[in-house]
This record gives structure tokens, sequence and C-alpha cells, in this order.
């Protein structure tokens, strides 16, 4: 029993240390990006992967940063907050400094946390969070962290700029909420009744609905009841088949109300979608393909031309935004190292395709254009571009500006001395 | 096994602790004291579940939600521990998460073990199904998809001990685990131990002797919550957080795999399962993406050829051990193990060069390293190899398996003789 | 009226589909004791193959071609599998089609990728049959219901006509007896187990479009089949046909109350105080609730009555 044991136990310890090889080559930087490569998310992991590469060969074809290649090192966190810190662990005895991450938040919040402890007692390994995509508005208020830097806009700047955009429209009288029985689906049905009453007093909330999770096969009972409420307008914060299920269902019984939505545009959603979301499917968004201007073009025919097979597209302006200013803040320091670099980074001041992208001193939060855009059939003018090659895409409805977005914040990180 | 004190025995518990207590003297990293430390409380949630299954014969889909249960009720507990609220060593936090543990498994224990062996499966996992649902409902005792986050670096540090650096934390797991262990294993020593084993061989007959089946499996079943939820109080201490997720149907699948695999039939199968699956996620994952693919499989090849686990095979040559005559299954062992790798090499070829050119060929191209070959995966040429392989490796197996098989019943047949003898 | 209406027919569609699929887990289960695990994963394959085949063929075929192909699979995996693993008892019969649902959904993965494929409903049948005042009833799912009632009554002319269904029928009741007369051939068992297989890729072929084709189709149904035919009994066929229409039914029209305890309260004069950290409890409404209401449904169920609905054996 004891060699057994032993042996199980030895066997696996020396092959841990054959893998957790010790530190970099000198003249690379290695950029760890952590997310569910395998499982159910693993495609969702890829695509941010692919956008992460494409965003290092542009700065390497034009000589590195410093000197010095960006190597992409991608680590599986099975999409788990606990697998993600092991991962950390792993990142941090392999000797690298900068990570990158942005699906779900749970993993988020766990990654910025296990960050904050590691650097506070390591600061001589000190690390940098870059968030792409976790959309938790905590990050960069109560649970904000000094070396947390995130590039997308956060649900709350979303649901502003979205409740900006509907306060405007005179045809909505009566709105639905329908979410996720979770903390995100929460938030959302909480922020949107909070701003709605707010921006437009006379507009009534007919239905607040909590779902539970993806455990809903048939959304047809939710959209008589939506029907029955004579609603004009849902506000959705549904993601995946959650979405998917719920426009379909929407368009079997004839249901004609506009949806407002954050990720209608998610991969896998619009093929499922399909017709059934032309003309009143909504999301808000930082980018989408169709928002005009010689670099979205650009950009999106180079993604398209880069990875042919795949069927994602250009989608994460918030990787490209990540590392371009990455690089710049490491220019102006002449350094990589991060308790030099992420002062540098705030207030920094980026032009991007989509206009003016600052990131804020006070809670380390990129503020950038919204935009609200519809889902339509591709036209070859203001629909040039489809969503993962179904034949359609999205048009702009309105841009609202990066000042309309910022929002006050509680965040109150200790700044490293010195 | 007898109920005596043995000096044998006595050894075996000895050596174990002192595995445990060198093993992160030997392995320094970061990564990999926080390995062990996933080990230490995976092999007393293995343990526990075996309770259920091994020995009791029930099997549950659901076993995580006292694991997950008790790891919530901790995680709070020290929550209120560093506020100031709540007084008790960190310490003994495990006993918090093992009583939340009991008091759950004394609740469903209830309603499920009124049924045996398949409803009682179906039964377990709707239970679980609904505690996972109810998880995500109520935010603010689950935390929401972000979890609860506690700090295990609270109180005054006793002799120096705060619980921050991880090698403290693995020794904590460590003591915890080896007491586990040895409870674990006097329960099974027990008149309820061998009760146990009377109901999952045989119930109407454990009726007959005087002993209700339904008393005895729910006794079982609330007795492993209580040790589930000691591993889920310990997994907060480790990770300092704990999400819904940990109390979902994934984690109890995973558990029964980790069971199953190290064997349910021998006390010490689901140790070796426990460290075995703990290390090959963390490993296998670094290295392919399909490893959930090969796991499957392995547990498919295991239920089919090896029902027993590891364990049993390892009991299986304690004869022919004993009597030295494992040198004559060393040839055809070795012809096996082979053929067995010919097959392997086939199958995991096909296997990564399909998910190569899913995931990975257009961010590299397809051409891609394997087994420290360059190949190229659009052209049918590695293909056709690969598939060769596979089945060339699949006939000899066959063919090799014959010889195997005869030598294995040749040899143990001489090693009854000469135990006999 | 217009809600109870339209309401109603959605719950007839989806407790249909629920015994489409629960049909033939309970007929494994009566026949060989085994709770089939993979069940909801053959589902899951009868989408896949639909959507497959149907990009060839077209729909129609594929909706006989898919069936066929999961009955092959299934046949394959009680020949190969099942009959292996069927001496190391009933719970590695059970951990086999639970590594082989494992497996299945991580080889769905490796072939149709992980998100969900553009399995459509044809088009022949996208237009709505009929109104109720205002809301227009999809054709689709008038079709959906077509199909298991159909399936529902070429079962039962199988099951009472025929010889072999008789057999199955005779084994629902009376297995041992079954087994002394000397019928329990393999040969049944496999083709019980093909024929459960078929049934829920047929039920896999009309809802993978209804609803969405992914790769966590089985897992987001399995657990609720599971459901269905604890409550209507082990081995109930008839039993699971009840339990399928009652947990449809209440999943469906549960979503229309927006009731919770608190409600509740309120009407018999009981007073919360808001800050106490129960409120979270009293505020869950039965909508919120819904697909919690059929475990919890199951549960109660166990209690007063063991043996589920229609039940006659304890497993």
């Amino acid at each position: 029993m004891v060699k057994s044991w032993l042996r199980a136990a030895l066997i696996g310890a020396v092959a841990a240390l054959a893998f957790a090889g010790p530190a970099s080559a000198q003249g690379v930087l290695k950029i760890a990006y952590l997310e569910g490569l395998s499982g159910p998310f693993g495609n969702v992991g890829e695509v941010g992967l692919r956008h992460l590469q494409f965003a290092a060969e542009r700065i390497n074809e034009k000589g590195g940063v410093l000197g010095q290649k960006i190597e992409v090192v991608p680590f599986d966190t099975k999409t788990s907050p606990q697998e993600a810190q092991l991962v950390f662990k792993q990142l941090v005895d392999q000797g690298i400094r900068y990570m990158m991450q942005g699906n779900g938040s749970a993993v988020a919040l766990a990654l910025s946390e296990a960050m904050g402890k590691h650097n506070a007692r390591n600061p001589d390994q000190t690390v940098l969070y870059m968030n792409y995509g976790a959309v938790d508005p905590a990050l960069t208020n109560d649970k904000c962290n000094f070396y947390h830097f995130r590039f997308d806009a956060d649900v709350d700047m979303k649901m502003q700029a979205m409740t900006n955009y509907m306060a405007a429209q005179k045809g909505i009288a009566k709105v639905y909420l329908i979410n996720q029985d979770y903390s995100f689906g929460q938030s959302v049905a909480k922020a949107a009744r909070a701003m709605l009453t707010q921006k437009r007093p006379d507009i009534q909330i007919v239905g607040d609905d909590l779902h539970p999770l993806g455990k809903v096969k048939d959304f047809a009972p939710y959209v008589a009841k939506i029907k029955a409420s004579g609603a004009d307008a849902v506000v959705t914060g549904n993601w995946g088949n959650d979405v998917a299920l719920l426009i379909k269902a929407a368009k079997d019984a004839g249901l004609t109300a506009d949806f407002y939505t954050y990720y209608a545009g998610g991969l896998g959603t619009p093929p499922v979608i399909g017709e059934a979301g032309v003309g009143h499917l909504k999301q808000v968004t930082v980018f989408h393909s169709n928002i005009g201007g010689s670099g979205t073009v650009a950009n999106v025919e180079a993604y398209r031309k880069r990875f042919p097979d795949s069927k994602d597209d250009f989608y994460w302006t918030s990787i490209m935004n990540a590392m371009t200013m990455l690089t710049m803040a490491m220019e102006k320091v002449k350094s990589t190292d991060p308790t030099k670099v992420a002062p540098a980074l705030e207030g920094l001041k980026i032009d991007t395709i989509t206009g003016e992208v600052t990131m804020r001193a006070d809670n380390h939060q990129a503020v950038q254009p919204i935009f609200i855009s519809t889902f339509s059939k591709t036209n070859g003018k203001d629909v040039k571009f489809d969503v993962e090659r179904t034949g359609f895409g999205f048009k702009t409805d309105a841009r609202i500006e990066a000042k309309d977005t910022v929002l006050p914040t509680t965040c109150k990180f200790q700044r490293p001395k010195g | 096994m007898s109920v005596m004190f043995s000096w044998r025995r006595l050894l075996v518990w000895a050596a174990t602790a002192a595995v445990m207590i060198v093993a992160p003297l030997v392995f320094t990293q970061g990564f990999a004291v926080s390995m062990l430390s996933q080990m230490g409380i995976a092999i007393i949630f293995a343990l526990s579940y075996n309770m259920l299954l091994g020995q009791t014969g029930m099997l549950s889909f659901g076993h995580a939600v006292y694991f997950g249960l008790g790891a919530f009720f901790s995680a709070h507990a020290l929550n209120a521990i560093g506020a100031g609220t709540f007084g008790w060593p960190v310490s003994l936090l495990p006993l918090i998460g093992g009583v939340a543990g009991l008091v759950f498994g004394v609740i469903f224990g209830y309603v499920t073990t009124k049924h045996s062996g398949t409803p009682f499966a179906m039964i377990s996992l709707g239970i679980a199904e609904m505690v996972a649902a109810c998880s995500l409902m109520f935010p603010s005792f689950f935390g929401g998809e972000g979890g609860i986050s506690t700090d295990r670096v609270v109180g005054e540090a006793v002799m120096g001990i705060t619980f921050g650096p991880s090698l403290q934390v693995y020794y904590l797991i460590a003591a915890w685990c080896f007491v586990c262990m040895i409870a674990m294993f006097a329960l099974t020593q027990t008149p309820l131990g061998r009760m146990a084993n009377a109901v999952r061989d045989n119930p109407e007959r454990a009726r007959f002797v005087g002993y209700n089946p339904t008393r005895v499996r729910f006794l079982m079943l609330s007795l492993a919550g209580f040790f589930a939820g000691i591993a889920g109080a310990l997994e907060v201490i480790n990770f300092e957080l704990i999400t819904a997720e940990r109390l979902g149907t994934v984690a109890s699948g995973n558990v029964l795999l980790m069971a199953f695999i190290g064997g349910i039939g021998h006390f010490y199968g689901p140790i070796i399962g426990a460290v075995l699956v703990t290390f090959l996620q963390s490993a296998l994952s670094n290295y392919t993406q399909a490893w959930l693919l090969y796991f499957g499989l392995f547990f498919l090849v295991m239920i089919l050829f090896a029902p027993g686990g590891i364990a049993s095979l390892i009991t299986l040559h304690k004869p022919v051990v004993q009597t030295r005559m494992l040198g004559r299954l060393a040839l055809p062992y070795v012809a096996a193990a082979a053929s067995a790798a010919v097959l392997m090499l086939g199958l995991v070829a096909l296997v990564e060069m399909l998910y190569h050119i899913e995931t990975k060929a257009e961010q590299v191209g397809t051409v891609m390293s394997l087994f420290g070959r360059q190949l190229d995966a659009a052209t049918a040429q590695p293909w056709i190899v690969a598939a060769i392989i596979l089945i060339a490796g699949g006939g000899l197996l066959a063919f090799v398996g014959r010889f195997v098989r005869s030598a294995w019943n040749d040899v143990t047949v001489a090693a009854n003789q000469a135990k006999g003898a | 009226m217009e809600f109870f209406l339209v309401t109603l027919l959605n719950s007839l569609s989806y407790g249909l589909l629920l015994f489409m699929l629960s049909s033939g887990l309970t007929l494994i289960f009566s026949m060989m004791g085994v709770l089939n695990f993979a069940h909801a994963s053959f589902y899951m394959l009868g989408a896949y193959f639909a959507y497959q085949t149907s990009r060839y063929v077209g729909f129609w075929p594929a909706l006989v071609i898919a069936p066929l192909a999961v009955a092959a699979l299934g046949a394959l995996t009680e020949r190969y599998g099942l009959r292996t693993v069927h001496k190391y008892g009933h719970v590695a019969e059970l951990l086999f089609t639970f590594g082989l649902a494992y497996t299945i959904e991580e080889v769905v993965h490796l072939i149709w990728g992980r998100a969900p494929v553009p399995y459509r409903i044809p088009e022949i049948l996208e237009f709505s049959a009929f109104s109720i005042y205002s809301t227009q009833y999809p054709a689709y799912r008038v079709f959906m219901m077509l199909v298991s009632v159909a399936m529902l009554v070429g079962l039962y002319l199988v099951l009472t006509r025929s010889r072999i269904g008789m057999i199955i029928q005779a084994s629902l009741t009376h297995p041992d007896m079954v087994q002394a007369l000397g019928h329990n051939v393999p040969r049944v068992f496999m083709l019980v187990f093909a024929g459960g297989a078929a049934l829920a890729g047929l039920a896999g072929v009309i809802g993978g479009n209804a609803f969405v084709t992914d790769p966590g189709m089985a897992v987001s149904v399995g657990t609720i089949v599971f459901v269905v035919v604890v409550f209507g009994g082990m081995g109930s066929l008839a039993g699971a046909f009840i339990a399928s229409l009652i947990i449809g039914a209440v999943q469906t029209f549960s979503v229309a109350f927006d009731y919770s305890l608190l409600t509740l309260f309120g009407s018999i004069g009981i007073k919360v105080n808001p800050d106490s950290g129960w409120m979270e409890l009293w505020k869950v409404t039965i909508a919120q609730a819904a697909p919690v209401l059929p475990y919890l449904l199951m549960v109660a169920m166990l209690i007063v009555r063991p043996k589920g609905l229609m039940g006659t054996r304890e497993g």
C-alpha cells in the first residue's frame, strides 16, 4: 500500500517538476493568456487567443517592444476560478510578469485577488493583469487592484449607454426585463431598472424575470408572458443559448418587441438566431465590424485573411488596445518591469479605430465610445461584414461618446510606494 | 484484514505520514506545493465518497453537494473569524465544514437512502441538480458566480503559524488528511463498517440478521457528508475562495472518477485515484487540449478491462509477487505494454492532429510537432501512417493479449499451488 | 385566456418531447435494469446526425436516417460495451454509460466544435400554423407534436401487437418469469437498447432544430429526463407518459406565476423584516424557481410515495 502510494506520488511530483520549467529566454517578452481552452467554453477562449496572436504579430513585425519579441503563452484555466489560481502560480514559477484574461468575471475576480495577494507578498515578482472582457463593475470599484487594468467597458457603463439610447426612443413605453438568475443577470436587471426609471420616469417596467442560467430549454412560456405584458422593448443580459433560444421563441410567437442585449453577437449565437433576429435584435458593445472607417475595414479584412478557416471575426478591440497601450507604456519608461509600466499606463491616451481610448488613473478602467447596433442582413453598404459567415451583421444605430459613459467609482486602491 | 493491532499496519501508516511530511521538501516550487495540497484534499474527498460506493454500494452522483456546502459554511465562518464576530481557530475550521456536511448529509440522506441501487443514483443526481440550481439563485450566501472569497491569515499567529505561506497550509491539509484517513479506516473496522459491507452485498440478508439497511445507508451517508465537508473546508483554506461550481454535478462526477479509477474495492484505492487524477488533470491539460477525451477513454477502458481499478490490479499481483513468479509474467507484460504503446501512439497521433486542425491550425499553420517530429496535418501521409499504427497496435494487442492471458492463468495456478504447498 | 391556451399547447409539446426521451430510458431500464446515463447523449447525437445528413439530403430523409444511425450506435454500445461489463454488476454498467456520455461529449467537441451548429427547421415548416388571438403558433411545434403522437401510437402497437413487444411488455412486470422462459436472449437486449436509442435520436432530430444543437444539449435534458422517470415510477411506461406531461406543464405554467413566499406572508398578514438574511429566499418567485420545481416535485414524490407515480417495484 505504501509502496504504490509513494510511487504514484513520486511519479506525479517528478513530472510536476519537469513541466514547470524555469524562467524565460532573453529577448522575449512573455505574455500569459489565461482562458478556458478545453471543455465547453474552449472555443470562446480560442477566439481571444487568436486576437492576442494577431496583436502580438503586428507588434513583432515592427520589431517588438524595446527590442524584445512578444511571445504569447496560453494557459488553460478550464474556466474555473480555482484552476485559474493554480495556473497563476505556474506562470509566476515560469517568470512571466504579464497576463491577460477576459472570459468570466468569476475567474477575473479570483485572479485579481490572487494577484493582489501575490504582489503584496512578493514585490520583486510583481505581475500585471490586462482584463479584456470580464465586465463585473466590482473589478474597477470595490474590488479594484492597482495592477489590474480593464480594456472593455463594464456592465454599468454599457447599461448607461443602452439606457441613454432607449430614453431617446419615444416609442418605448413598456419595458420587460428578463435575465439569467445569477450575479451578472441580477445586476443587469437592477441597473436597467434604476437607470431607466431615472432617465424616463414615464417608462413602465412591466416585467422582471430571472430564470436559471443555461437550464431553460423552451423559452416559449416566457415569450407568452412577455407578449401578455404588452412590452415594446425587452432588456436582457442573457448570453449563449439563453439569448439565442429567447430570440427564436419570440420569432415563433410573432413577438415584435425590440430586444436590447449585451451578447447577441457573442460567439456561436448569431448562427443559431439567424433570420429570427433581423430588425429588432440590438446589442451594446465597444466594437462591431460595421462601425465604419478605413481602419475598421482594414482590421476586419486582415483578421479574416490571417485566420481564413475560423468562422469568428475581428471583435476584441480591447485586446488590440491593451497591447498597444502596453507597448507604449513600456517604451515610455524604457522598461518591462510591471512596477514601472503600471503607473505609465495611467492616463494614457491612444487613437483607435473606434475613437480615442483613455485609461482612467483612478480605477484603471479604459474609457471609450460605445455602440448600439441592430442585427440586420448584410447589404454591402452600412452592413458590409457579416458575423460568423451567417449573412447577417450588425448595423450601427448610435454611437455613445466616451465622455457620456464615464461613471463615478468607489475604487480606492493602494498605490505601490516610491 | 484482522482487527488486531499489527506492527505491519503501524509501519504502513508511519510510512504514509513520512511521505506526506517529506513530499513538499522535495518538490519546493509554488505550483508543486499547491498541487500536493490539492491531492490531500482530493484524498479525503475520494475516501469519503468510497464510504458510499465501495463500502455501502451506493452510487452517488451528488457527493460534491456535501463538499461544497461544507466549504461555503466554512468560508462564511472564516470571514466571521476575520471580522472578529466568531472566535474559532483557523486550524479547526474543517470541523465546521464537517458539521455542515453532516447536517446536510442527514437532511438529504433522510430522503435518498430509502432507496438503493439505480433509484438512489438518480435521486442523488436530482438533488445535486437542485442544489446547484439554487446556488446561483442566492448570491448572498453562495456569492454568485464569483463565489465567496476569504482570507485565511486571520487571528493571532500561534507559534508563528499564520497560514500565510502555502507550505504551512500544506501541512495543515496533510495533518487533516492523515487524521481523516485513519478515522475512515477505523470506521471500516467498526460494526457499522461491517454492516455497510453486508448491506452492499446483500441487503435482504442484512435485514434478516436484524439490521435495517436503510438506517445503515443513512448513517454512512451522513458520515460521508461529514468527511466531504472537512475536505470542502480545507479547500477554502487552500484557495481562499469557493465557487458554486464546486458543488455541481461535474465535481460530483470527478470524485466518482477518482474513486473508481483508484479502485473502490480497497480502502487505499481512492487514495491512488485521487493522487493520480489530480495530477493528470493538472499535467495533461498542460500538454494537450484533448485531455478530457483521453480521460474519458481511460475511464471507459478501466471499466471494461479493470473494473476493480488500479488497487485491484495491485492486489491481483500480490500472490504472484509473494511466490516470486512475477518474472514469468515479465515477457508477456513487456510485449503487451509495447503493443499498447503502439496502439496509443496511433490513437494519440490521430486525436492530436484532429484537435490541431480544429483549433490551432490557423494560428501556427498546419505543420505541427508530434512526438518530437514535424509533420503537416494538412497532408494525407501522417493520417495514413497514424491509422496504420493504430490498426497495427490494435492487432498486436489482440494477439499478445492471448499470451498474457494464458501466462497469467499458468502463473496464478502455479502461485496457488505454491501457496497451498 | 390567450396566455392560457398558448401555454397549454407549449406545455403539451414540451411534455411529449420529454416522453420521447423518457420512454426509451424506461424501456431500457425495465428490460435490462440499466439506467442509461448516455441516453441524453443519444438525443444529442440524433440532432448532430440530422444536422449533418440534412446538409446533404435534406431534412426529411434525415428524419429517418439519423435515428437509424443512432440505433446502430446503440446496438454497438450494447454489444461491445454493456455486455462486457454486465458481469461486473449494475454499478459498472451505470458507470460505463456515464463514461460513455462523458466521451461522446468530447467526441462531439472534436468533430463539430464547441459552438452550436446552424441546424435549422425545414423551410416548408417555417410558417405559423394558426393564431390564438394575437399569438402565432408555429407549424413546427405542431409537427413536433404530430411526430411525438405518431411515435406514441407506434410504440403502443409494437408493444401490444408484435411478438417482441409481448416479451418486452412481460418483462416490464415479470422480468424473472420472462427470463425463466428463456426469452431473455442477448439479441432482445440489443434490440431494446437500439430501439431506445433510436427514440432518443428521433427526439434529437426534431428537438435539435426547434431549440439548439450544441454539445451542452445532452446535459441540459439529461437530468430532467431522469426526474421524469423517477417521478413516473421506475419501469412504468404509463407513468413516464403522465410524468412527462405533468413535468412539462409544471415547467411551462410556473413561469407565469410571480408569487413568492413574500406574497404569501403578505396575504396572511405576516410582516417580514426586509433586512433579514432570509429575504432572498422569501423573494424567490415561482416563476424564478420554475426549473427547480421538477426536482422539488421528485423529492416530494419520494417522500410520499417512494415507488413513484405508477411504479410497481423499487429498483
